[in-house]
Formats: structure tokens, C-alpha cells, sequence
């Protein structure tokens, strides 16, 4: 347990609109600045903004300056930390169910 | 006829503290019902197998009390109890559920079975925390082990039913 109650609220909330996905997709690949961004997504330069402010504060991305540039970097343990919980859930839930699909094909 | 989703879905509602399961199963109602209400049937079948059911007991009427203790293959203990809420039918079983590895934090899960014809059921099961944090220390709970152990593990056990 990793993160605070308030953390992950941020984190998912970040991952709850699907533009920022995308863009953590492409941040997944390679370090951009919103003026790639803005190409990427065809959206407007104030409104890539927006979206990197959300996942920044959300401790999704960090952001570099590299001379006039600023680039977006990917944070992955975030990520990792708000995830890992769900798969240990599946993972149960999964195994239980399927015991439960041979028990049920053995019942009167 | 449709399509067996027997890979269960999970869904965390954003902005609440619920987890949402969805599971079909090729079983008519009264029998998933049944397996989910006799101890002796879901001592066979809660956790994955490497967790023993050293205990299971549950009082399927209003005000009833449940159990559950899981042994991990290192002698660790995991227990869990609640209180059924209202008489549980197919159409709505609801209960408390507390992990005794965080006392005090209690959920309330309800769970629908839907009759999907020709002998079918769909398990609708949600959970609801009193917390994120809660949410996400479950799933620290016995939950938790077996992950590392991933699917292999549940393909060998499969292939020895």
C-alpha cells in the first residue's frame, strides 16, 4: 500500500479521461513536449496543457527542461502502485472461479 | 445463444469505493446459488487452491454470521467474517465483510444472479469499501499471495481436477 487515500484518487482520476491516456501511451515511447503533443492529438496548445498539469500533479509525469524545450517524461511507479492491488484481485477472483465452474459441473 | 464470458470482469466505478464483478457461469441459478450459501460447497471452491479453508461456515438468514480462515502454504492464517443482511435469495444476497487483518474495516457486498437461459448464470457482485485505502488493503490480504504464483500455477491445477 503505497499511496495515500488522496493519491490514488489523483492517479486514477488522471487515468479516467481517455486523452490523457493516450498521451501517457505516447510517453510510454518517447519523451515529448506539448508542442508534439499538440500535433499528436490535434489539440489546441492550452488544452494539452491542461491534461500534463492533471498528470503532473497526479505524480504520473515529471517534466525536463532540455535548452527551449520542455518535455514530458512518464512515471511509471505510480502507475504500477495504483494497478498492482487490482491484478492481485483478478488473480483471486479468477482462481475462485474456476474451482467454482468444476464444483458446479459436479453437483447434482 | 450468447457468449460464456467466463473470464471475470472487474470494474472500479471511478469516484467511488466499489469493485464490480461480473462472471458467467454454465450452471443453472439454483445450483451457482447453492454454491455460494452451503459452507461445505464454498469451502471447495473460495481462493485459489494453494489456500487451505481450514474454516467456512455460513448462516444464510438475516442476522446469520459467516466465517472464512485461509491457510497459506507458510502456516499464515488469514481470516475474514461478516453478517448476512436479509434472507439471501438469488435475486439479492447481501452481507458485511470484515478481513480480521484490518479489523474495523468493514465492507458490504451485495451479489444478483441473473438467469441467462439454457442453464446459465450471470454472477453480479460488488463491493463497497469504506475507503480507497480500504479497497486497496484487501487486496493485500490473503488476496495477495498469489500473484507471483501467476497462471501456471492455476494451468497445473486445472490440468489435476
Amino acid at each position: 500500500m503505497g499511496m495515500t487515500d488522496d493519491q490514488l484518487d489523483l492517479v486514477f482520476g488522471a487515468l479516467a479521461d481517455r486523452t490523457r491516456r493516450a498521451i501517457l501511451a505516447q510517453l510510454s515511447r518517447a519523451d515529448t513536449n506539448v508542442a508534439g503533443l499538440t500535433e499528436l492529438f490535434d489539440m489546441s496548445q492550452p488544452a494539452v496543457s491542461k491534461h500534463l498539469k492533471v498528470l503532473e500533479v497526479a505524480g504520473l509525469i515529471s517534466r525536463t527542461r532540455q535548452g527551449t524545450m520542455r518535455l514530458s517524461h512518464l512515471e511509471a511507479e505510480p502507475l504500477k502502485d495504483a494497478t498492482s492491488w487490482l491484478a492481485d484481485y483478478r488473480t483471486y477472483w479468477d482462481e475462485s472461479y474456476r474451482r467454482l465452474d468444476d464444483l458446479l459441473t459436479r453437483m447434482d | 445463444m450468447n457468449t460464456l464470458n467466463q473470464d471475470a470482469t472487474i470494474e472500479v466505478p471511478s469516484g467511488t469505493h466499489e469493485i464490480r464483478i461480473t462472471r458467467d457461469f454454465d450452471a443453472p441459478v439454483d445450483k451457482v446459488f447453492r454454491a455460494h450459501n452451503d459452507p461445505e460447497l464454498v469451502a471447495q471452491w473460495i481462493g485459489p487452491k494453494y489456500l487451505e479453508n481450514v474454516e467456512c461456515t455460513f448462516e444464510a438468514r438475516h442476522g446469520g454470521t459467516w466465517t472464512l480462515i485461509q491457510r497459506d502454504p507458510d502456516g499464515n492464517e488469514h481470516g475474514f467474517r461478516g453478517v448476512v443482511h436479509g434472507d439471501p435469495t438469488p435475486e439479492l444476497s447481501q452481507r458485511t465483510f470484515e478481513w480480521l487483518g484490518m479489523p474495523g474495516h468493514v465492507s458490504f457486498e451485495t451479489m444478483r444472479l441473473e438467469d441467462l437461459g439454457d442453464g446459465r448464470t450471470r454472477v453480479h457482485a460488488s463491493s463497497v469499501f469504506m475507503s480507497v485505502a480500504d479497497r486497496d488493503g484487501m487486496a493485500e490480504s490473503g488476496m495477495s499471495v498469489g500473484v507471483n504464483e501467476g497462471y501456471e500455477r492455476l494451468d497445473e491445477l486445472l490440468a489435476t481436477l
